[in-house]
Protein backbone atom coordinates (compact mmCIF):
# COMPACT_ATOMS: atom_id res chain seq x y z
CA UNK A 1 0.00 0.00 0.00
CA UNK A 2 1.80 3.07 -1.20
CA UNK A 3 1.41 6.34 0.56
CA UNK A 4 0.11 9.13 -1.68
CA UNK A 5 0.51 12.06 0.68
CA UNK A 6 3.32 14.60 0.62
CA UNK A 7 5.44 15.26 3.66
CA UNK A 8 3.58 18.46 4.50
CA UNK A 9 0.21 16.71 4.28
CA UNK A 10 1.46 14.02 6.65
CA UNK A 11 2.56 16.61 9.20
CA UNK A 12 -0.66 18.59 8.89
CA UNK A 13 -2.69 15.40 9.38
CA UNK A 14 -0.87 14.69 12.64
CA UNK A 15 -1.39 18.18 14.02
CA UNK A 16 -4.96 18.86 12.87
CA UNK A 17 -7.11 16.10 11.38
CA UNK A 18 -5.76 13.30 13.58
CA UNK A 19 -4.46 15.20 16.58
CA UNK A 20 -3.53 12.50 19.13
CA UNK A 21 -4.97 14.34 22.12
CA UNK A 22 -8.10 16.10 20.88
CA UNK A 23 -9.15 13.92 17.95
CA UNK A 24 -7.91 10.40 18.65
CA UNK A 25 -8.15 10.84 22.45
CA UNK A 26 -5.08 8.69 23.02
CA UNK A 27 -2.31 9.23 25.58
CA UNK A 28 -4.53 11.28 27.84
CA UNK A 29 -2.61 10.62 31.07
CA UNK A 30 0.05 13.33 30.69
CA UNK A 31 -2.49 15.71 29.14
CA UNK A 32 -4.31 15.66 32.45
CA UNK A 33 -1.44 15.01 34.82
CA UNK A 34 1.37 17.45 34.11
CA UNK A 35 -0.04 20.02 31.68
CA UNK A 36 -0.03 22.80 34.28
CA UNK A 37 2.41 25.00 32.31
CA UNK A 38 3.39 25.46 28.66
CA UNK A 39 6.96 24.47 29.49
CA UNK A 40 5.96 21.10 30.99
CA UNK A 41 3.85 20.35 27.92
CA UNK A 42 6.73 21.29 25.63
CA UNK A 43 9.26 19.12 27.47
CA UNK A 44 7.10 16.02 27.43
CA UNK A 45 6.16 16.80 23.84
CA UNK A 46 9.84 16.78 22.87
CA UNK A 47 10.33 13.44 24.62
CA UNK A 48 7.35 11.87 22.84
CA UNK A 49 8.42 13.37 19.49
CA UNK A 50 11.87 11.85 19.91
CA UNK A 51 10.55 8.40 20.81
CA UNK A 52 7.91 8.47 18.05
CA UNK A 53 10.32 9.52 15.29
CA UNK A 54 13.09 7.11 16.21
CA UNK A 55 10.90 4.06 16.84
CA UNK A 56 8.96 4.70 13.62
CA UNK A 57 12.20 4.88 11.65
CA UNK A 58 13.65 1.81 13.36
CA UNK A 59 10.59 -0.28 12.60
CA UNK A 60 10.42 1.06 9.06
CA UNK A 61 14.03 0.10 8.41
CA UNK A 62 13.57 -3.43 9.74
CA UNK A 63 10.01 -4.00 8.50
CA UNK A 64 11.04 -6.76 6.09
CA UNK A 65 12.84 -8.90 8.67
CA UNK A 66 10.21 -8.73 11.45
CA UNK A 67 7.99 -11.77 11.44
CA UNK A 68 4.31 -10.68 11.59
CA UNK A 69 3.56 -12.96 14.53
CA UNK A 70 6.07 -11.28 16.84
CA UNK A 71 5.56 -7.75 15.58
CA UNK A 72 3.82 -6.38 18.72
CA UNK A 73 6.57 -7.52 21.15
CA UNK A 74 9.12 -6.10 18.72
CA UNK A 75 7.37 -2.75 18.73
CA UNK A 76 7.19 -2.73 22.51
CA UNK A 77 10.89 -3.47 22.92
CA UNK A 78 11.87 -0.89 20.30
CA UNK A 79 9.83 1.78 22.04
CA UNK A 80 11.19 0.75 25.44
CA UNK A 81 14.75 1.12 24.15
CA UNK A 82 14.19 4.64 22.84
CA UNK A 83 12.30 5.62 26.00
CA UNK A 84 15.30 4.46 28.04
CA UNK A 85 17.54 6.64 25.89
CA UNK A 86 15.46 9.81 26.32
CA UNK A 87 14.91 9.00 30.02
CA UNK A 88 18.65 8.82 30.71
CA UNK A 89 19.42 11.88 28.56
CA UNK A 90 16.80 14.02 30.32
CA UNK A 91 17.89 12.81 33.76
CA UNK A 92 21.49 13.71 32.96
CA UNK A 93 21.13 17.06 31.19
CA UNK A 94 17.82 18.54 32.39
CA UNK A 95 17.40 17.26 35.96
CA UNK A 96 14.97 20.04 36.99
CA UNK A 97 12.53 19.45 34.15
CA UNK A 98 12.94 15.70 34.61
CA UNK A 99 12.00 15.95 38.29
CA UNK A 100 8.83 17.85 37.38
CA UNK A 101 7.74 15.26 34.83
CA UNK A 102 8.38 12.47 37.29
CA UNK A 103 7.20 9.08 36.22
CA UNK A 104 5.55 10.31 33.01
CA UNK A 105 8.74 10.08 30.92
CA UNK A 106 9.03 6.38 31.68
CA UNK A 107 5.30 5.95 31.09
CA UNK A 108 5.78 6.97 27.43
CA UNK A 109 6.54 3.29 26.86
CA UNK A 110 2.85 2.47 27.38
CA UNK A 111 1.47 5.27 25.20
CA UNK A 112 -1.04 3.84 22.77
CA UNK A 113 -0.35 6.52 20.16
CA UNK A 114 3.21 5.34 19.46
CA UNK A 115 2.35 1.67 19.08
CA UNK A 116 -0.61 2.63 16.92
CA UNK A 117 1.53 4.61 14.49
CA UNK A 118 4.00 1.72 14.20
CA UNK A 119 1.22 -0.75 13.53
CA UNK A 120 -0.75 1.41 11.11
CA UNK A 121 1.98 3.26 9.26
CA UNK A 122 5.64 2.50 9.88
CA UNK A 123 5.45 -1.24 9.26
CA UNK A 124 4.17 -0.70 5.68
CA UNK A 125 5.72 2.54 4.43
CA UNK A 126 9.18 3.77 3.46
CA UNK A 127 11.59 5.22 5.99
CA UNK A 128 11.10 8.75 4.64
CA UNK A 129 7.31 8.69 4.86
CA UNK A 130 7.45 7.11 8.32
CA UNK A 131 9.70 9.93 9.44
CA UNK A 132 7.24 12.60 8.29
CA UNK A 133 4.26 10.74 9.73
CA UNK A 134 6.00 10.31 13.09
CA UNK A 135 7.04 13.98 13.04
CA UNK A 136 3.43 15.00 12.43
CA UNK A 137 2.07 12.81 15.21
CA UNK A 138 4.76 13.90 17.65
CA UNK A 139 4.19 17.56 16.83
CA UNK A 140 0.44 17.04 17.15
CA UNK A 141 0.95 15.64 20.64
CA UNK A 142 3.32 18.48 21.52
CA UNK A 143 0.93 21.15 20.24
CA UNK A 144 -1.97 19.56 22.11
CA UNK A 145 0.01 19.46 25.35
CA UNK A 146 1.15 23.06 24.89
CA UNK A 147 -2.37 24.31 24.16
CA UNK A 148 -3.71 22.70 27.32
CA UNK A 149 -0.69 24.02 29.23
CA UNK A 150 -1.25 27.50 27.79
CA UNK A 151 -4.89 27.60 28.87
CA UNK A 152 -4.14 26.28 32.33
CA UNK A 153 -1.17 28.54 32.90
CA UNK A 154 -2.87 31.67 31.56
CA UNK A 155 -6.13 31.21 33.46
CA UNK A 156 -4.62 29.55 36.51
CA UNK A 157 -1.65 31.75 37.29
CA UNK A 158 -1.98 34.60 34.79
CA UNK A 159 1.32 33.79 33.14
CA UNK A 160 2.72 32.41 29.87
CA UNK A 161 6.00 30.48 29.85
CA UNK A 162 6.61 31.67 33.41
CA UNK A 163 6.21 35.39 32.56
CA UNK A 164 3.38 37.22 34.27
CA UNK A 165 1.22 38.72 31.52
CA UNK A 166 -2.19 39.30 33.07
CA UNK A 167 -1.10 40.57 36.45
CA UNK A 168 -3.93 38.73 38.20
CA UNK A 169 -5.13 35.17 38.52
CA UNK A 170 -8.51 34.73 36.83
CA UNK A 171 -9.19 31.10 37.79
CA UNK A 172 -6.77 29.77 40.36
CA UNK A 173 -8.70 26.51 40.24
CA UNK A 174 -7.22 25.64 36.81
CA UNK A 175 -3.72 25.16 38.19
CA UNK A 176 -4.85 22.55 40.74
CA UNK A 177 -4.05 18.97 39.73
CA UNK A 178 -7.63 17.71 39.59
CA UNK A 179 -8.64 20.57 37.28
CA UNK A 180 -6.78 18.80 34.46
CA UNK A 181 -9.87 16.68 33.80
CA UNK A 182 -12.10 19.75 33.64
CA UNK A 183 -9.80 21.69 31.33
CA UNK A 184 -9.41 18.81 28.87
CA UNK A 185 -13.15 18.08 28.99
CA UNK A 186 -14.14 21.70 28.43
CA UNK A 187 -11.62 22.15 25.61
CA UNK A 188 -12.80 18.99 23.84
CA UNK A 189 -16.36 20.23 24.18
CA UNK A 190 -15.34 23.61 22.81
CA UNK A 191 -13.64 22.09 19.73
CA UNK A 192 -16.66 19.86 19.13
CA UNK A 193 -18.89 22.92 19.35
CA UNK A 194 -16.84 24.77 16.70
CA UNK A 195 -16.98 21.73 14.43
CA UNK A 196 -20.75 21.37 14.86
CA UNK A 197 -21.22 25.10 14.28
CA UNK A 198 -19.42 24.99 10.93
CA UNK A 199 -21.21 21.83 9.85
CA UNK A 200 -24.55 23.42 10.60
CA UNK A 201 -23.57 26.54 8.64
CA UNK A 202 -22.62 24.41 5.65
CA UNK A 203 -25.88 22.50 5.92
CA UNK A 204 -27.92 25.70 5.80
CA UNK A 205 -26.15 26.86 2.65
CA UNK B 1 6.35 -39.73 65.03
CA UNK B 2 3.48 -40.10 67.48
CA UNK B 3 1.26 -37.15 68.28
CA UNK B 4 2.60 -37.01 71.86
CA UNK B 5 6.14 -36.45 70.63
CA UNK B 6 4.82 -33.81 68.27
CA UNK B 7 3.55 -31.74 71.18
CA UNK B 8 7.04 -31.55 72.71
CA UNK B 9 8.56 -30.37 69.47
CA UNK B 10 5.85 -27.77 68.96
CA UNK B 11 6.14 -26.55 72.54
CA UNK B 12 9.91 -26.21 72.26
CA UNK B 13 9.60 -24.33 68.98
CA UNK B 14 6.97 -22.08 70.47
CA UNK B 15 9.16 -21.37 73.48
CA UNK B 16 12.10 -20.40 71.30
CA UNK B 17 9.89 -18.23 69.19
CA UNK B 18 8.37 -16.45 72.17
CA UNK B 19 11.62 -15.95 74.07
CA UNK B 20 12.56 -12.61 72.54
CA UNK B 21 9.17 -11.19 73.47
CA UNK B 22 9.50 -12.38 77.05
CA UNK B 23 12.98 -10.91 77.31
CA UNK B 24 11.76 -7.50 76.20
CA UNK B 25 8.89 -7.50 78.67
CA UNK B 26 11.24 -8.14 81.60
CA UNK B 27 13.26 -4.96 81.04
CA UNK B 28 12.63 -1.48 82.30
CA UNK B 29 10.67 -0.36 79.25
CA UNK B 30 7.27 -2.02 79.07
CA UNK B 31 5.64 -0.27 76.15
CA UNK B 32 6.56 2.35 73.58
CA UNK B 33 4.44 3.88 70.85
CA UNK B 34 3.90 6.92 68.66
CA UNK B 35 1.27 9.42 69.73
CA UNK B 36 0.20 11.64 66.86
CA UNK B 37 3.13 12.48 64.60
CA UNK B 38 5.19 14.55 67.06
CA UNK B 39 5.28 12.49 70.26
CA UNK B 40 6.54 9.16 71.57
CA UNK B 41 5.06 7.69 74.75
CA UNK B 42 7.20 5.30 76.78
CA UNK B 43 5.89 3.28 79.75
CA UNK B 44 8.17 1.79 82.45
CA UNK B 45 7.78 -1.21 84.70
CA UNK B 46 8.76 0.82 87.79
CA UNK B 47 8.67 4.55 88.69
CA UNK B 48 11.74 6.47 87.47
CA UNK B 49 13.52 9.50 88.86
CA UNK B 50 11.82 12.69 87.73
CA UNK B 51 14.94 14.85 87.36
CA UNK B 52 16.58 12.33 85.05
CA UNK B 53 13.48 11.43 83.07
CA UNK B 54 12.45 15.03 82.38
CA UNK B 55 15.82 16.18 81.03
CA UNK B 56 15.59 16.17 77.18
CA UNK B 57 19.40 15.97 76.93
CA UNK B 58 19.23 12.42 78.32
CA UNK B 59 17.47 11.12 75.20
CA UNK B 60 18.97 10.42 71.79
CA UNK B 61 16.49 9.59 69.07
CA UNK B 62 17.15 8.72 65.44
CA UNK B 63 15.59 6.83 62.54
CA UNK B 64 16.98 3.33 62.25
CA UNK B 65 18.57 3.68 58.76
CA UNK B 66 20.38 6.97 59.57
CA UNK B 67 21.95 6.92 63.06
CA UNK B 68 23.83 10.14 62.28
CA UNK B 69 20.74 12.33 61.98
CA UNK B 70 19.64 12.95 65.55
CA UNK B 71 16.08 14.10 66.06
CA UNK B 72 15.72 16.95 68.56
CA UNK B 73 13.65 16.25 71.67
CA UNK B 74 11.85 19.46 72.63
CA UNK B 75 10.55 18.31 76.01
CA UNK B 76 10.10 15.21 78.12
CA UNK B 77 7.18 15.11 80.54
CA UNK B 78 6.79 12.47 83.23
CA UNK B 79 3.24 11.40 83.94
CA UNK B 80 1.89 11.25 87.50
CA UNK B 81 3.18 8.12 89.26
CA UNK B 82 6.46 8.31 87.33
CA UNK B 83 5.70 5.28 85.20
CA UNK B 84 5.42 6.84 81.74
CA UNK B 85 7.18 9.66 79.93
CA UNK B 86 6.05 11.60 76.86
CA UNK B 87 8.78 12.80 74.50
CA UNK B 88 7.76 15.73 72.29
CA UNK B 89 9.73 16.56 69.15
CA UNK B 90 10.33 19.85 67.39
CA UNK B 91 9.69 18.45 63.90
CA UNK B 92 7.17 15.97 62.64
CA UNK B 93 8.29 12.35 62.84
CA UNK B 94 8.08 10.03 59.88
CA UNK B 95 6.07 7.43 61.70
CA UNK B 96 6.46 4.90 58.90
CA UNK B 97 10.11 4.48 59.92
CA UNK B 98 11.44 2.58 62.91
CA UNK B 99 12.87 4.99 65.47
CA UNK B 100 15.63 4.08 67.94
CA UNK B 101 15.58 5.79 71.36
CA UNK B 102 18.62 5.75 73.65
CA UNK B 103 17.94 6.98 77.22
CA UNK B 104 20.77 7.75 79.65
CA UNK B 105 20.64 7.16 83.42
CA UNK B 106 17.03 5.99 83.72
CA UNK B 107 16.50 4.06 86.99
CA UNK B 108 20.26 3.87 87.52
CA UNK B 109 20.89 2.01 84.24
CA UNK B 110 23.52 3.80 82.21
CA UNK B 111 22.02 3.24 78.77
CA UNK B 112 18.56 1.97 77.84
CA UNK B 113 18.01 1.35 74.12
CA UNK B 114 14.69 0.49 72.55
CA UNK B 115 12.99 0.89 69.21
CA UNK B 116 9.64 2.46 68.41
CA UNK B 117 7.73 1.42 65.33
CA UNK B 118 4.22 1.11 64.10
CA UNK B 119 2.91 -2.39 63.85
CA UNK B 120 4.15 -3.80 60.54
CA UNK B 121 0.72 -5.07 59.51
CA UNK B 122 -0.67 -1.61 60.08
CA UNK B 123 2.07 -0.19 57.89
CA UNK B 124 1.32 -2.69 55.11
CA UNK B 125 -2.37 -1.94 55.37
CA UNK B 126 -1.44 1.73 55.13
CA UNK B 127 0.25 1.10 51.77
CA UNK B 128 -2.86 -0.70 50.54
CA UNK B 129 -5.21 2.10 51.61
CA UNK B 130 -2.85 4.69 50.20
CA UNK B 131 -2.76 3.07 46.74
CA UNK B 132 -6.51 2.41 46.88
CA UNK B 133 -7.85 5.78 48.00
CA UNK B 134 -5.35 8.48 48.94
CA UNK B 135 -3.14 8.06 45.88
CA UNK B 136 -5.72 6.42 43.65
CA UNK B 137 -3.90 5.81 40.38
CA UNK B 138 -6.70 7.14 38.20
CA UNK B 139 -8.02 10.09 40.16
CA UNK B 140 -4.94 11.49 41.88
CA UNK B 141 -2.02 10.17 39.80
CA UNK B 142 -3.78 10.46 36.41
CA UNK B 143 -2.53 7.15 35.05
CA UNK B 144 -4.32 4.60 32.91
CA UNK B 145 -6.78 7.10 31.52
CA UNK B 146 -7.05 5.64 27.99
CA UNK B 147 -8.35 2.32 29.24
CA UNK B 148 -10.29 4.03 32.00
CA UNK B 149 -12.38 6.07 29.57
CA UNK B 150 -12.56 3.23 27.07
CA UNK B 151 -14.00 0.58 29.38
CA UNK B 152 -16.16 2.55 31.80
CA UNK B 153 -19.33 2.57 29.72
CA UNK B 154 -21.04 -0.46 31.27
CA UNK B 155 -20.91 -1.86 34.80
CA UNK B 156 -20.31 -5.46 33.69
CA UNK B 157 -17.36 -4.42 31.48
CA UNK B 158 -15.95 -2.33 34.30
CA UNK B 159 -16.06 -5.22 36.75
CA UNK B 160 -14.47 -7.67 34.33
CA UNK B 161 -11.73 -5.26 33.37
CA UNK B 162 -11.02 -4.36 37.01
CA UNK B 163 -10.72 -7.97 38.14
CA UNK B 164 -8.47 -9.03 35.25
CA UNK B 165 -6.41 -5.93 35.77
CA UNK B 166 -5.88 -6.59 39.48
CA UNK B 167 -4.84 -10.16 38.75
CA UNK B 168 -2.31 -9.18 36.08
CA UNK B 169 -1.08 -6.35 38.26
CA UNK B 170 -0.31 -8.56 41.27
CA UNK B 171 1.41 -11.27 39.23
CA UNK B 172 3.51 -8.89 37.14
CA UNK B 173 4.46 -6.72 40.10
CA UNK B 174 5.73 -9.73 42.06
CA UNK B 175 7.67 -10.96 39.03
CA UNK B 176 9.14 -7.52 38.51
CA UNK B 177 10.17 -7.46 42.15
CA UNK B 178 12.02 -10.75 41.78
CA UNK B 179 13.75 -9.59 38.58
CA UNK B 180 14.62 -6.21 40.03
CA UNK B 181 16.11 -7.52 43.27
CA UNK B 182 17.85 -10.65 42.03
CA UNK B 183 18.95 -9.71 38.52
CA UNK B 184 18.92 -5.98 37.88
CA UNK B 185 20.51 -4.86 41.15
CA UNK B 186 23.22 -7.57 41.54
CA UNK B 187 24.39 -7.14 37.94
CA UNK B 188 24.13 -3.36 38.01
CA UNK B 189 21.61 -3.27 35.16
CA UNK B 190 19.36 -0.61 36.62
CA UNK B 191 19.21 1.32 33.35
CA UNK B 192 17.37 -1.61 31.73
CA UNK B 193 14.38 -1.14 34.09
CA UNK B 194 11.92 0.03 31.45
CA UNK B 195 12.80 -2.65 28.90
CA UNK B 196 12.68 -5.47 31.45
CA UNK B 197 9.47 -4.36 33.14
CA UNK B 198 7.49 -3.85 29.92
CA UNK B 199 8.72 -7.24 28.71
CA UNK B 200 7.61 -8.90 31.94
CA UNK B 201 4.18 -7.30 31.75
CA UNK B 202 3.62 -8.49 28.18
CA UNK B 203 4.86 -11.93 29.19
CA UNK B 204 2.46 -12.09 32.15
CA UNK B 205 -0.49 -11.08 30.02
CA UNK B 206 0.41 -13.67 27.39
CA UNK B 207 0.91 -16.38 30.05
CA UNK B 208 -2.40 -15.64 31.78
CA UNK B 209 -4.11 -15.66 28.41
CA UNK B 210 -2.74 -19.11 27.53
CA UNK B 211 -3.30 -20.64 30.99
CA UNK B 212 -6.83 -19.30 31.33
CA UNK B 213 -7.73 -20.56 27.86
CA UNK B 214 -6.75 -24.12 28.81
CA UNK B 215 -7.73 -24.25 32.49
CA UNK B 216 -10.97 -22.34 32.62
CA UNK B 217 -12.52 -21.66 29.19
CA UNK B 218 -15.72 -20.25 30.75
CA UNK B 219 -13.80 -17.59 32.63
CA UNK B 220 -11.71 -16.94 29.56
CA UNK B 221 -14.78 -16.28 27.45
CA UNK B 222 -15.99 -13.59 29.81
CA UNK B 223 -12.65 -11.98 30.71
CA UNK B 224 -10.33 -12.81 27.80
CA UNK B 225 -11.17 -9.74 25.74
CA UNK B 226 -9.90 -7.40 28.46
CA UNK B 227 -6.50 -9.04 28.67
CA UNK B 228 -5.23 -7.39 25.49
CA UNK B 229 -6.28 -3.98 26.78
CA UNK B 230 -4.23 -4.42 29.93
CA UNK B 231 -0.92 -4.06 28.07
CA UNK B 232 -1.89 -0.62 26.81
CA UNK B 233 -2.38 0.63 30.36
CA UNK B 234 0.14 2.94 31.98
CA UNK B 235 -0.67 1.81 35.54
CA UNK B 236 0.66 -1.65 34.88
CA UNK B 237 4.12 -0.31 34.08
CA UNK B 238 3.93 2.43 36.73
CA UNK B 239 3.68 -0.04 39.63
CA UNK B 240 7.01 -1.83 38.94
CA UNK B 241 8.70 1.54 38.45
CA UNK B 242 7.35 2.82 41.77
CA UNK B 243 8.40 -0.29 43.67
CA UNK B 244 11.88 -0.08 42.18
CA UNK B 245 12.06 3.59 43.12
CA UNK B 246 11.03 3.01 46.75
CA UNK B 247 12.95 -0.23 47.32
CA UNK B 248 9.83 -2.01 48.52
CA UNK B 249 10.11 -5.52 49.92
CA UNK B 250 7.92 -8.34 48.68
CA UNK B 251 5.01 -7.75 51.09
CA UNK B 252 4.95 -4.03 50.35
CA UNK B 253 5.02 -4.82 46.63
CA UNK B 254 2.06 -7.16 46.99
CA UNK B 255 0.07 -4.55 48.90
CA UNK B 256 0.93 -1.80 46.41
CA UNK B 257 -0.12 -3.95 43.46
CA UNK B 258 -3.33 -5.01 45.20
CA UNK B 259 -4.12 -1.41 46.09
CA UNK B 260 -3.40 -0.16 42.59
CA UNK B 261 -5.57 -2.86 41.00
CA UNK B 262 -8.34 -2.39 43.55
CA UNK B 263 -8.20 1.36 43.09
CA UNK B 264 -8.56 0.94 39.34
CA UNK B 265 -11.51 -1.40 39.84
CA UNK B 266 -13.12 1.11 42.19
CA UNK B 267 -12.58 3.99 39.77
CA UNK B 268 -13.96 1.99 36.84
CA UNK B 269 -17.02 0.90 38.80
CA UNK B 270 -17.81 4.42 40.03
CA UNK B 271 -17.36 5.85 36.56
CA UNK B 272 -19.46 3.18 34.85
CA UNK B 273 -22.30 3.71 37.32
CA UNK B 274 -22.38 7.37 36.37
CA UNK B 275 -22.02 6.57 32.66
CA UNK B 276 -25.10 4.35 32.75
CA UNK B 277 -27.10 7.17 34.31
CA UNK B 278 -25.73 9.69 31.82
CA UNK B 279 -27.14 7.77 28.90
CA UNK B 280 -30.59 8.86 30.06
CA UNK B 281 -29.58 12.47 30.64
CA UNK B 282 -29.97 15.29 28.15
CA UNK B 283 -26.38 16.37 27.41
CA UNK B 284 -25.50 19.21 24.98
CA UNK B 285 -24.45 17.61 21.66
CA UNK B 286 -20.94 19.07 21.72
CA UNK B 287 -20.29 17.52 25.14
CA UNK B 288 -21.54 14.01 24.31
CA UNK B 289 -19.08 11.17 24.78
CA UNK B 290 -15.60 11.98 26.02
CA UNK B 291 -15.93 15.64 27.10
CA UNK B 292 -18.65 14.93 29.66
CA UNK B 293 -16.78 11.83 30.82
CA UNK B 294 -13.75 14.00 31.52
CA UNK B 295 -15.79 16.47 33.53
CA UNK B 296 -17.34 13.68 35.61
CA UNK B 297 -13.86 12.25 36.20
CA UNK B 298 -12.76 15.70 37.34
CA UNK B 299 -15.53 15.74 39.91
CA UNK B 300 -14.47 12.31 41.15
CA UNK B 301 -10.88 13.56 41.36
CA UNK B 302 -12.01 16.44 43.54
CA UNK B 303 -13.96 14.07 45.75
CA UNK B 304 -10.89 11.85 46.11
CA UNK B 305 -8.89 14.85 47.29
CA UNK B 306 -10.92 14.47 50.47
CA UNK B 307 -9.03 11.26 51.25
CA UNK B 308 -5.67 13.02 51.42
CA UNK B 309 -4.30 13.01 54.94
CA UNK B 310 -6.33 9.96 55.86
CA UNK B 311 -4.40 7.92 58.42
CA UNK B 312 -5.84 4.78 59.92
CA UNK B 313 -2.89 3.53 61.95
Amino acid sequence: MANDKTSMQLIARGILAENPIFKLALSMCPAVGISTTVMNGFMLGVAVLFVQVFSSMTISIFKNVIHPRIRIPTYTLTIATWVTVIDLVLAAYLPDAYAKMGIFVKIIVAFAIITMRLEMFACKETVKDSFWDALGMGLGFMVGMMVIGFVRELLGSGAVMGYDVLGFKPLLFFILPSAGFFVVGLMMGFFNWIELYYKRKKGVK
Amino acid sequence: MTPAKYIHVVAAALLFWLMPFAAVAEGLVVDQKFKGDKEIVVSFSAPVDQAVAENPANYTVFEEPDPDIKLEVASAVLAAGGKSVTLSFKDKLNTAMTHVVVAKGLAGIEKTTFTVSKSYLGYLFGILISALLINNFVFTKYLGLCVFFGTSKKKSTAKGMGVVFTLVMVVSALMSWVFYNFILIPFNLNFLQIVVFIGLVSLTVQAIDTILRKVNPVLFNSFGVYLVLVIANCVIIAVPLILANNNYNVFETFMLALGAGGGFLLALYLMSSVSERMQLANIPPSFKGLPIAFIVAGQFAMAFLGFSGLQLF
